[in-house]
């Protein structure tokens, strides 16, 4: 299951919602072991493209940099799909590299820029097996169960 | 010579988990062969093809003191002790 505050959530469908008709991507990184969504990272879609995306690959390793000086992984990834429905296709099973990681798909196809409810789902992707969870939108995330470290 | 080899979580399963290994080499290609030579099938996930057909595959990048290699070379991309090497997949897909 994926448990996201619904700041983050909005804020990824607000993010999918202003790049359509291109892809949208990022990741929502949180402490390493604690599955804890809890800072948005939009990136850019260095493939500028409604059917493709791509990181980047010095913002990628920028992004890599910072979440290892903060004891950080991307707990979740998320990219839209602009035309078709929120569902992990062939090439993203193929290049998923994050098995830790919740993939986040957003589709934007019913109201593109506009207002309107739009497809969030959340996948793990290991091994080219692709298994849909539950997503539990809350108001706050829980506080973490063990104390944060290093203070 | 030793330089300082970041693997990226989907790769450590060839380093016994490792984060970080060790090789040698003078090119980006000579060093991947030392990394084959102790982590067996690692070259595989990085490079397609052999010999002079050999280039890194699409969807991997690699960086040497923060440089992607694509713009520096290569797998011809020449190395010296000390410096540091980042392999790290893409994150891309698509309908």
């Amino acid at each position: 299951m994926l448990r996201i505050d619904r700041a983050t959530r909005d804020a990824i469908v607000a993010h999918a919602k202003r790049d359509h008709p291109d892809e949208a991507c990022g990741v929502v990184a949180g402490p390493v072991g604690s599955d804890r969504p809890e800072r948005l990272v939009e990136m850019v879609n260095a493939a500028g493209s409604p059917t493709f995306y791509e990181f980047d690959s010095l913002d990628l390793l920028a992004l890599y940099r910072e979440m290892d000086d903060r004891d950080e992984e991307p707990v979740v990834v998320y990219h839209s799909h602009t035309a078709t429905e929120a569902y992990p296709s062939r090439t993203d099973i193929g290049l998923a590299s994050e098995p830790g990681a919740h993939y986040v798909l957003v589709s934007t196809r019913e109201h593109g820029n506009n207002e309107g409810p739009v497809e969030f789902r959340s996948y793990r992707i290991v091994d080219g097996e692709v298994t849909e969870e539950e997503v539990d939108v809350v108001e706050q995330l829980p506080a973490p169960t063990v104390p944060e470290s290093g203070e | 010579m030793a330089i300082e080899v970041r693997i990226p979580t989907i790769l450590r399963t060839y380093t016994n988990g490792e984060k970080a290994v060790s090789a040698n080499g003078d090119t980006l290609a000579a060093l991947i062969d030392d990394l084959e030579a102790n982590h067996p099938g690692i070259r595989g996930r990085l490079v397609d093809g052999d010999g002079d057909d050999a280039d890194l595959r699409r969807f991997v990048n690699v960086y040497i003191n923060d440089e992607d290699v694509r713009f520096i070379g290569g797998l011809e991309a020449g190395l010296s002790d000390g410096d540091q090497v980042v392999v790290l997949p893409a994150v891309a897909g698509g309908c």
